[in-house]
């Protein structure tokens, strides 16, 4: 259904680059955002009533496992980018831990034609830090930044020495601002984990990993960013002590971002009293003190964004004991009613920085320069209309090919319309257009 | 009693009065010619044993079939499960069966847990990795009652390697439920850091706790390799905390040492101290059967053939 001119009337439209939070109409032809403004006419124009809904650029998500090539029976890209559309997402970053490891610029253009054939979101692949992720040689950073890849990482793994992480910091310094984006996990502190060390672990009888495996990892990561002044971004912080060295290292002038999952800003060690598979995720969900220091950060901005880390797990996978399940949860569909719910409803941050965290914010860090707004004449229409009021259960199935979502059973409030991709509604009245 | 035995949190401290006072009188037919009453006949118990466990698998075994139970015994060796199936399809196809129990000992923390998604039958956590092993604590509180009378205000020390031991939570769990004092006690590395919010008192001194002791319980020592990073020698071990000729004068008069068994004599106890009269280490052994046959009675709504029904789960 693809609407080449179309005008949003009546929105709350949300801008948090341009800082606009207004009432207005959105105008679109050919792609891109014609008008905006309030009455706007479009004669020949498909009118969307956008009356009590809110629109804003598309979101962007920086982190996330689209399994394809090689584990096509968790997802694939054109399923992923399904499920991230669904979620009102224009963006994904899809993680280099696939089959062939997307360590070299072959592997990427295998991941961006699959994405543009199912022409779903725009999809920014990350490149591996290291090759094979083995956390040893260097990839060839300089290859893949010459084909358009902008963050390197090797999640799932910590690049496991300093030395290493230092050639990489330095190393991508030739190349046009590239990101290096880092696991933190000391592997000999967290080795044989299954959640948070402590109090519930202890009673729980599950090998804990403590906070420390991550603030050891962050600082030492801080500390070699100062060193080489490589730009550094940490992914899914979980631990209070993480947020305040990032603090600091953002007050010293480092080149430094962070992000957390929106699983981190609801869940707690507790929660996995019950043996759920699906809550099992990697870092692990820490205590209510590092709960509250997340959401803190994220409302100043220590944190700069929302990512799903969406981690697709086949079924039999995760239906097993819990120390043979693999860690991570789904998330496209989802994060954006899990921020309406359980952070701007309580009143932890405000609707717009919700939204610049879930979109300019990574946006700009991707270099996703069609993304992420400003919502103005001239720039390509990348968007999301959403009811910030309707109520609804998270049940399977999914629009992902898996459905191990932490969030099974819980009310979330808050639903995607409209996903608008360069113009063209691919999802239009909460339904898939194609 | 709830549904399902996986941890001691499933029992209240009435329920678990309930359970002795019941294990007291199957005890008896332990000791009749013909061992065996008719409470649970036609009822299917299955023995679902992911890890080797001879002593609680026979006694289940004995449990069951004393209550006229038909037994199962299903082991990983030979059977579907190397062959890869998955826990899940394991349990549906015991479901398929007509399992009314499933007593299930996993090496994976958590798994009763799962088990009970799957089927419709209780199931009995006969020990789950390193997290709980709730029928060895019900007889083990049960041999403390037997022999000194009470449970409330006991003073007992668990002693050994706390952090990765079963006994030493759903023990811990139950004596504190039950109003006793509860001391762990073992090298720093081997107690978890936050055991204090179990409600027990951690001491890495066993001299210092001895003298104030009414139950020694000492636990099985690892002394796989892996196990050996979190104390510097088994000869270390032994020289602070194991109980030997010289230890037992401190404790007070009878006063029980408790061993869930099976035993490294020379290691966490001396040979000798292990057959002084007031180890009890036997005892715990029978008394288990007359545990475990309470809660399968208990659990299963058996009759007893007296006109007496235990309630439905």
């Amino acid at each position: 259904m693809a609407s080449l001119e179309l005008l949003f009337r009546g929105a709350r439209v949300i801008d948090p680059r341009a800082g606009r939070d207004e009432v207005a109409d959105v105008h679109v032809r050919d792609g891109v955002i014609v008008d905006i403004g309030s009455g706007l006419d479009g004669p020949s124009a498909e009118i969307v009533d956008g009356n009590g809904l809110v629109l804003t650029p598309g979101l962007v998500d920086l982190h996330t496992h689209l399994r394809e090539p090689g584990f096509e029976q968790k997802e694939t890209i054109e399923t992923g980018t399904r499920a991230a559309a669904a979620g009102g997402y224009t963006a994904v970053a899809p993680m280099a831990n696939t089959d062939p490891v997307a360590d070299d610029a072959s592997v990427i253009a295998e991941v961006r034609a699959a994405a543009a054939r199912a022409g779903l979101a725009d999809v920014f692949p990350v490149g591996a830090i290291t090759k094979g992720l083995e956390g040893e040689v260097l990839a060839e950073i300089g290859e893949m930044a010459a084909a358009g890849v902008r963050v390197f990482s090797d999640d799932g793994r910590c690049v496991p020495t300093a030395r290493t992480l230092r050639n990489a910091l330095t190393y991508a310094r030739a190349f046009d601002d590239v990101v290096i984006a880092e696991h933190c996990e000391d592997a000999s502190l967290s080795s044989g984990q299954q959640m948070h060390e402590g109090i519930s672990s202890s009673s729980l009888g599950l090998t804990g990993q403590p906070g420390a495996a991550e603030d050891a990892i962050v600082y030492r990561d801080i500390e070699l960013a100062r060193l080489t002044g490589g730009r550094l971004h940490i992914c899914h912080l979980s631990s209070a002590r993480s947020v305040e060295l990032v603090r600091r290292a953002k007050a010293d002038g480092l080149r430094i971002s962070a992000e957390v999952t929106p699983h981190h800003l609801v869940f707690i060690d507790e929660d996995l009293r019950t043996y759920d598979t699906n809550k099992k995720v990697n870092p692990p969900f820490r205590t209510e003190a590092d709960l509250d220091a997340l959401r803190e950060g994220l409302a100043d901005g220590t944190i700069d964004a929302i990512a799903t880390d969406h981690a697709p797990h086949a079924v039999e996978e995760k239906e097993a004991e819990f120390d043979r399940a693999p860690p991570g949860t789904i998330g496209l569909e989802t994060a954006l009613a899990v921020a309406l719910t359980e952070l701007v409803a309580p009143g932890y941050v405000t609707l717009p920085r919700a939204l610049e965290s879930l979109s300019s914010a990574p946006a700009l860090i991707l270099g996703a320069r069609d993304h992420g707004g400003p919502i103005e004449a001239g720039r390509p229409a990348n968007l999301v209309l959403f009811d910030p009021e309707e109520h609804w259960t998270v049940e399977p199935p999914f629009v992902s090919r898996s459905r191990n979502s932490a969030f099974i059973g819980r009310e979330l409030r808050g639903r995607v319309r409209c996903t608008m991709l360069h113009g063209e509604l691919t999802i239009a009245e909460g339904k898939a257009t194609r | 009693m709830n549904r399902h035995l996986l941890s001691i949190d499933d029992v209240s401290a009435e329920d678990i009065v309930r359970i002795m006072d019941t294990a007291e009188s199957f005890r008896e037919v332990g000791t009749r010619v013909i061992k065996k009453v008719p409470a649970l006949r036609g009822r299917t118990v299955v023995n679902l044993f992911y890890e080797n466990s001879t002593r609680t698998r026979i006694s289940f075994e004995l449990a069951a079939k004393r209550l006229s139970a038909d037994v199962i015994n299903f082991s990983t060796g030979g059977s579907s499960v190397s062959k890869g199936e998955s826990l899940k399809d394991t349990a549906l196809t015991l479901q398929a069966m007509g399992a009314d129990a499933i007593v299930i000992r996993h090496s994976s923390s958590g798994s009763p847990f799962q088990l009970t998604r799957w089927v419709r039958g209780h199931v009995l956590n006969a020990g789950d990795g390193t997290h709980e092993h709730p029928t060895q604590a019900l007889l083990d509180l049960y041999t403390m009652r037997e022999r000194l009378g009470r449970l409330e205000g006991l003073r007992v020390a668990i002693v050994g390697d706390v952090l990765h031991s079963r006994v030493a939570r759903s023990l811990s769990f139950g004596l504190v439920k039950m109003g006793a004092d509860v001391t762990l006690v073992g090298p720093a590395t081997l107690v978890p850091p936050d055991a204090p919010h179990w409600g027990v008192q951690v001491s890495y001194d066993l001299d210092e706790v001895l003298s104030k002791l009414d139950v020694c319980y000492l636990l099985r020592v690892q002394t796989e390799r892996q196990r050996l990073e979190y104390f510097p020698s088994v000869r270390e071990y032994a020289r602070l905390f194991g109980l030997n000729r010289s230890r037992v004068e401190l404790l007070p008069e009878g006063s029980l040492i408790m061993h869930p068994g099976p035993m490294n004599r020379g290691v966490e106890i001396d040979s000798d101290v292990a057959d002084l009269p007031q180890s009890v280490i036997e005892d715990q052994v029978t008394n288990g059967i007359a545990v475990r046959m309470a809660l399968l009675y208990l659990l299963l709504g058996g009759r007893r053939g007296d006109g007496e029904e235990a309630g439905d789960g």
